[in-house]
Formats: C-alpha cells, structure tokens, sequence
C-alpha cells in the first residue's frame, strides 16, 4: 500500500465504501495546468507524454503490482511439521494444534518479495511524478521566501550555491533517477539527495520530499537532446516556490 | 585500462610508442555505416546524436577518469581509486558496450543466423523464436537505464540473456562473453518511438548483424 507520506500527497481512501480492507485504486493526479503551459522551459509533447503515458504506466502497473501483493498475502504455504511431511500433513486431525506449534509459514513470503521490485519502481514513480507536477508551474521561476529561503541559507550558505548544489546533483545522476531537495527530521536541516530510477526519497533514506528533479531521459530528450545541463537550466524557471514551501512547512512542525 | 575482452573488441597498443607505461586514449570507434543506413528501423537522428554525443561522452570521461586513476594509482590513494571506481564503470562500460553495439547492427542485418549459432540458440532455448521473446523481454523489462544481452556463458559452455543495469558491462559484471547487446536507454530510441519500448524492440531485429554476432560466438567458443 502506499503508505501516507508525514508531509505531502497521500491516497485518498473513501470513507464511503466502509468495507475493512476495501480500498480504491491509486489514479493519475490531473496536472494542474496545461501541457503546453509550462513552454518553453519544458515543451507540451514531453509533459503531455510524461504525464498522460508514463505516470499513467506507473499508476496502473501499481494497481497491478499491489493486486498479485494482497494475493500472495492471503495465500497460506504448507505448514512444516517436526516428524510429519507431504501428504499427510493436509490430512492431520492434528492439524489446526500442530499448525500453531509449527514452523509454519503463513502468506507467500517469496511471492512478496518477488513483487517488491515493481512495487518500488512503479509506487516510487507515482509518489515522484505526483510530487513533480505540483512542484512545477507556469508562474514559477525566481526565488522562494520567508522561512524556505531563510532555510537555504543556513544549509547551504547562500540560494545560488543551492541552485548549484541541485543542479550538480541532477545533472550527476548516471542513468535514470532523480535529483531531491528534501527535509531532514531528525537534523532538522536540509538535504540535497539523488535517488536512483524510480526510488522514491522517503521510503530509501527517510529524508522528506520538497522539490524533485525528473532527470530519466523522458523527461527532456525530446526537446534538450542529451544536453541534461541545457534542461535543468530550464527548470528552474517554472519550480513552483510556493509548493516547496507549503512542503517545507509542513515538515517542520 | 579497457581490459581486452577474451573475444570482441579490444583497444589498440601502438607498439611504435615502446615507452613502458605508456599507451594511446581511448577513442570512439567510427560507424561501420551512415548514420541513416538503419531507418527506417532507428532513424539518423537517433544514431547521429547516439553515436557522436552520447558514446563520444563515454570516451572522454573515460579517459579523464583513467588519468586521474593514474594519479591515484601512483601515490597509493585507495579512497580515490574507490571513489573514481563508479565514474570508470559508467563510462568504461559506456565505451565497451556501444563499441559491441555498433558492430551487432548493420543495414545488411535482419532474418536469423545460420550454423552453429543457430544451432546453440535451437539447443539453449528451444527455437529462435522462443530466443528471441526472451530477449526482447528481458530487455523490455530493465526498470530505468541498461541494457539486454544475449551472452555465452564459457563455464558452463551455453548461451545466456542477461540484463544489466546502467552501463554495467556485462563480462565485467557477470562473466558471461557479450555476443548481442540492445541499449534501451531512452536515448538510443525515445526520439522516434517515444515511451513505446516494446515497439523500438520490435523493429531493432530488423537490423541485428547476425555474422558479427556469430563471429563474436565462434571466437568464445575455443
């Protein structure tokens, strides 16, 4: 399941339904502006390809995943009986005794932990890409304020020498992943982090997501080409400071 | 230093330098064909762009990333040789897998191979057919960045798909002898077949150099 972020987008469960273990489907957040609306910093065929083909792979191949996840979780392996094996095991008038004096396992243990690859990369690239679009926006651009930018400076000595930090750290990213701006609790300060393919901040070193940098090769290729530094140049123009802060202020508490 | 596969490509000494130590960079290997010989399979965009941006990329930092290991190397530092470790898989895997690459594709290519090669495929996975779906989902299914490779296992004396993450070479990373590479990297198709994976898979075996693979087979095999 995808488990309710401390700060940041959450599922949305539907008090409704009532069933216990009943649960809606993850679904593809609408963007909150046009595809064409952040040109010409990041083109509308990439959003409109980013959003609407491989978050959407993301979503549905999470349905998916977490669907085989309940099965293998409901299932019950053969128990293990000291003295006892095959089929006379099913058949024991012992069995419900023995069962819980077994060695027994419960649940597909290895079924689970086969599914939890696609569980990370396709979970991971639902919490990025939802946390993405609303990191960005056309009337982004510039400099936060207030708390965020006093932040900044305390963690990284000045708002350009973070800029550079986040960007060093996107552009150095070798393969597909990540570049973060996240919070650390425990610290109570800032971090820049880079996660690999879809790994998603939180959940792999437990630092808080506030802005994220989408450097897998879709997210620029088709109008920056192999130059990755050229896009993140263009980034920063559309970063929605706003949502960063709203993030920032929400950890802090 | 590039270390010399036991079959396919290895990197040039020139015997004519004769000074101990020291040896020629790395340098990007020149395409066996125009940048538009594969299309309609894989456009010129996509080989021109792959071939002299990406893959010359690898070159460089890999020559940078190998003097600075010289460095290293000559003052004892084992914390900068770890630390230059990544940057030399990356892009000293970079080199070698597109070196292999190159010579895996041809306009030419296409259909099946014939002979012995065929007859391992046969052998190992039951018909080229059942082959070729393993690879193609072996390949269609790397989760980011990689590669599929179709490689020969030497101990073993069969062949093998793997799937490697990032630029991790394949021999240096499991053994296995590289015979056939496909990179799907966004890079090496997102221009013309976008997020569509499966359909870029379906048109690469249209241009698969079935000698040079079997080249690569045979020279494994003694």
């Amino acid at each position: 399941m995808l488990s309710r972020a401390l700060c940041g987008t959450g599922r949305q469960l539907a008090p409704a339904l009532g069933y216990l273990g009943s649960r809606q489907k993850h679904s593809l957040p609408d963007l909150p502006y046009d595809y064409g609306a952040l040109e010409p910093h990041i083109n509308a065929q990439i959003m409109q390809l980013h959003h609407s083909k491989h978050h959407a792979a993301y979503v549905n191949n999470l349905n998916d995943t977490e669907e085989k996840y309940k099965e293998a979780l409901a299932k019950e392996m053969e128990f293990h009986h000291v003295g006892q094996s095959g089929p006379e095991l099913l058949i024991s008038s012992d069995l419900p005794t023995l069962a819980s004096q077994s060695a027994g396992i419960s649940g597909d243990v290895t079924a689970q932990i086969a599914l939890q690859p696609a569980l990370k990369f396709n979970g991971g690239g639902h919490i990025n890409h939802s946390i993405f679009w609303t990191n960005l926006s056309p009337d982004g651009g510039g400099e936060p304020k207030g708390e965020l930018l006093e932040a900044i400076k305390r963690d990284f000595g000045s708002f350009d020498k973070f800029k550079e930090k986040l960007t060093a750290a996107s552009v150095g990213v070798q393969g597909s992943g990540w570049g973060w701006l996240g919070f650390n609790k425990e610290r109570g300060h800032l971090q820049i982090a880079a996660c690999p393919n879809q790994d998603p901040l939180q959940g792999t070193t437990g630092l808080i997501p506030l802005l994220g940098i989408d450097v897998w090769e879709h997210a620029y290729y088709l109008q920056y080409k192999n130059v990755r530094p050229d896009y993140l140049k263009a980034i920063w123009n559309v970063i929605n400071w706003e949502n960063v802060t709203e993030r920032y202020m929400a950890c802090k508490k």
